[in-house]
């Protein structure tokens, strides 16, 4: 409030430093920062003493020394001689992974509830309710332990797998489930390759290309062209053909049973695919609430005025509702996905090698250094939550109603 | 019509034809089931693939459940009795129950203790919860703080009894000097509050008995569901006036005390919780004195207050800022200063709007509870996860006991979440 009173004539006087609104709030100010100087203080003093009581210093030297520990799910090169910074940064590549792998998940699980919330058929309504309900208000931590104890406990060892009557066999002959991890087949780039791949992103430029003359041609003339069948064609014919053409360049690299374990392929950890799938599950049940929200919240006077300027039901959809839905539901979205981020932190509690698990877990253990790391622990998370909130406000800036 | 005209018909009826029944199949049960099941081909589609989902899943489910067994000692006891047939084996549930509850290590003689707080938690939340009842009850809630630190912690009697002393000279002092102005009346009222309290710590010790009436408990032997709850009730009680006062701070005109305020929020929202524990078991005691030995719980509540009270003070801001402008307008031109325009218009109808958002944030933090057996702590997760799983007689008995930590989650969350649905309900005041 800042209210002006009278102008005080005459001289200063002390009480006005507590009952002239000019002057209170710079007193207040003055008192708060004392107070938070005094606090810093006394918290600074008692580090610097107690770190010199433990015979401890602050310092990051420790990340450039060996790690000394092995990590099973690795994106980039790393053994047990590497540096403790590079420990940090597999960890953050795993992190990004796991995030990255349940965002997109998420938005599958969420998006397909949320719809389905919303059908005319009263049971599918119902199970969507009693999924969204089930898994919004048990911890994702329980769900995390559940699914890696259906990874573990539940699926085959490898050796059940050998034998002339094996007790499991490969899905599709391909897919391995084993209560070491999921092997599936990985891909083998043969001279040739390249060239299936350029095409590939070609044909996906030429799908934009299309659908971006359709929408002219329609705007200049008015002629309506298809646009699913020829995307969908150009989506898949030219790289089969170049494929095909090329004497199939590109291989599988099927698992296979060796000894006691399986070997080729790529193998997809247990504690991976945990994290992942709760994740998912977890935040799949919020986004279906949005989504649910984001329709609801478009007026059926928005959707008759569509029919009534003749409209299809599905070009209602995609030019009347979704647009307007969209704005609704994408700002929630990420912050979920922000959430999904922070929450993969629980990958310690499956034994995923995550940033928390590698920082602030062995190598935080193993050096003692507490402070530091989880101080660079909370700088990760805090740039990665910063970053997303500037994307969010820039969405919302593009987007925000303009009015006037 | 004419009497004639009457006559000269044969037949007139007077009254109408009864409306004859609809088709039986646009009736009852057949009508709904046709609409809301097998209206078009993909919604019967739909209905078939839920139904054998369903199907799936119960066939799985119910077997086990209804041949589960409840009285054994170990799971290869349940293994005999079964016989390779499926059935859970409950009976970790009965042998580990008090286990799950009360933490492995709170004497077992004293579990009554927890469970009448816990039921007194019932009576002292109700006048808050719910507005029809008397007023009056308001002060058994004032005095359950005091009543379940004395319950669960025992020890001597006065130390909860010079908190409340503390807490009442300083009420005393405010209600004194509030009515010449609230800065003298607030600071005050704290200073008070200190003086006793500081009194105490020297009065304490030598009141103190030798064997108090009720045994002490310390702190780490709290555990179970206990520690789910006693974390998650105490966080969200405690967060909530400094989620306010942060939430006021934030939309201060005092630059100084706005960034503070806008830093601390910041900085909490972008951190996961668990990063937080981690400070709260590995830094921060260097940050204090070393004879000053807090313990894990204190230390853990610190930490989960900070980042409930900031997750708050973002959900009450949005109720502040979703009041119109007039009434700051309407207050200030009513000459109330600030204390009095926030206390008696602002808060009021601002706290009101931010009911559901704060709900959903005490649901989220009572789930974020079970992050603490990450760092080593027995709550109910950490005790299945650790000493249950680990015993060799247990060792394998995965489903009965996350599904019952899962039931117990649900039940409460999902409880608040329908309380909080109805109180919207109820404070609806808006026009429609």
């Amino acid at each position: 409030m800042t209210s002006i009173s009278d102008p005080q004539q005459g001289s200063f006087r002390l009480s006005m430093l507590l009952n002239d609104t000019r002057y209170r709030s710079l007193t207040f100010q003055a008192i708060a920062l004392f107070l938070l100087i005094v606090a810093f203080a006394y918290l600074g003093n008692n580090l610097v003493s107690n770190l010199r009581a433990a015979g401890l210093n602050i310092s990051f030297d420790f990340l450039w020394s060996p790690a000394g520990y092995d990590i099973n799910q690795r994106l980039i090169e790393y053994d047990s001689q590497s540096t403790n910074a590079r420990a940090a940064l597999v960890g953050i590549l795993n992190t990004l992974l796991v995030a990255f792998l349940a965002c997109v998940t998420a938005t599958v699980f969420g998006v397909i509830a949320g719809v389905l919330r919303l059908s005319n058929n009263w049971l599918v309504r119902k199970l969507m309710s009693f999924y969204v309900e089930i898994f919004r208000n048990i911890p994702v931590l329980i769900w995390i332990i559940i699914i890696f104890t259906i990874m573990t406990a539940v699926l085959p060892a490898p050796s059940a797998f050998r034998g002339e009557n094996p007790s499991s066999s490969m899905f599709l002959d391909s897919v391995a489930f084993t209560n070491r991890g999921i092997y599936v087949p990985a891909p083998v780039w043969g001279p040739g390759s390249g060239i299936v791949a350029v095409t590939f992103l070609a044909s996906i430029v030429g799908i934009f290309a299309y659908r971006r003359y359709a929408t002219k041609l329609l705007y200049d003339t008015g002629k309506l062209l298809p646009v699913l069948w020829p995307s969908l064609a150009l989506l898949f014919v030219p790289t089969l053909v170049v494929f095909f053409a090329l004497g199939q360049p590109i291989g599988l690299d099927i698992p296979e049973l060796k000894g006691f374990n399986f070997s080729g392929g790529i193998k997809v950890g247990g504690p991976l695919i945990a994290l992942w799938f709760a994740l998912a599950i977890y935040t799949g049940a919020f986004i279906a609430e949005n989504v649910r929200a984001g329709i609801l919240s478009v007026s059926k006077g928005q959707t008759e005025a569509a029919s009534a300027l003749g409209l299809r039901p599905r070009r209602v959809m995609n030019l009347v509702v979704l647009p307007q839905a969209l704005r609704v539901i994408i700002p929630p979205l990420i912050s979920h996905y922000l959430n999904i981020t922070k929450n993969s932190s629980l990958a310690i509690a499956v034994g995923y090698a995550d940033v928390t698990a590698t920082l602030g877990g062995i190598t935080l253990n193993q050096t003692g250094r507490a402070i530091e790391c989880v101080l660079l622990l909370m700088l990760f998370y805090l740039a990665i939550s910063l970053s997303i909130s500037a994307v969010m406000n820039v969405y919302n800036n593009a987007t925000k109603l303009k009015e006037r | 019509m004419s009497d004639t005209h009457a006559e000269s018909v044969a037949f007139v009826r007077t009254e109408p034809v009864p409306s004859a029944p609809p088709p039986f199949q646009a009736t009852g049960p057949v009508k709904w089931i046709r609409e809301n099941l097998f209206a078009n081909v993909p919604n019967t589609i739909l209905t078939l693939v839920a139904l054998y989902a369903i199907y799936v899943v119960l066939s799985a489910i119910l077997p086990w459940i209804v041949n589960g067994i409840w009285n054994t000692d170990s799971l290869a006891e349940c293994r005999e009795i079964l016989q390779g047939a499926t059935g859970a084996c409950f009976s970790v549930l009965t042998e580990r129950w008090h286990q799950l509850l009360f933490g492995f290590t709170y004497p077992s003689e004293l579990y009554w203790r927890p469970t009448l707080a816990f039921v007194l938690l019932f009576f002292a939340a109700a006048p808050v919860l719910f507005f029809d009842l008397p007023r009056k009850l308001l002060i058994f809630t004032a005095l359950y703080p005091f009543i379940a630190y004395y319950l669960i912690w025992g020890g001597t009697i006065w130390v909860p009894i010079f908190a409340l002393l503390g807490f009442a000279g300083g009420y005393l002092t405010y209600a004194r000097f509030v009515t010449q102005s609230f800065a003298k009346g607030f600071f005050g009222g704290i200073a008070a509050a200190f003086l006793i309290w500081t009194l105490a710590g020297y009065i304490t010790p030598l009141l103190a008995a030798e064997n108090p009436a009720m045994a002490a408990v310390p702190s780490r032997d709290m555990g179970g569901f206990m520690l789910n709850m006693m974390l998650g009730v105490i966080c969200v009680s405690l967060s909530l006036p400094i989620g306010i006062a942060l939430a006021l701070g934030r939309q201060s005109s005092m630059p100084l005390i706005k960034l503070v305020c806008v830093v601390f929020i910041e900085f909490v929202r972008g951190v996961p919780l668990i990063t937080l524990l981690f400070v709260a078991s590995v830094v921060l005691a260097y940050f204090f004195p070393p004879e000053a030995s807090i313990d894990l719980i204190l230390r853990v509540i610190i930490m989960i207050t900070m980042f409930s009270s900031a997750y708050i003070a973002e959900v009450i801001r949005g109720g502040l800022a979703a009041l119109p402008k007039g009434q700051y307008e309407a207050a200030d031109s009513l000459g109330l200063d600030y204390p009095q325009a926030m206390r008696l218009i602002i808060l009021p109808q601002a706290l009101k709007i931010s009911i559901p958002g704060i709900v959903n944030v005490a649901v989220g933090l009572f789930k974020d509870t079970t992050l603490v057996s990450v760092i080593s702590m027995f709550d109910l997760v950490g005790m299945i996860r650790g000493p249950i799983l680990a015993s060799t007689e247990w060792n394998g008995v995965y489903w009965e006991l996350f599904m019952f930590a899962a039931l117990l989650f649900f039940v409460v969350c999902y409880g608040i979440s329908q309380y909080s649905q109805w109180l919207e309900r109820r404070l609806a005041t808006d026009h429609r």
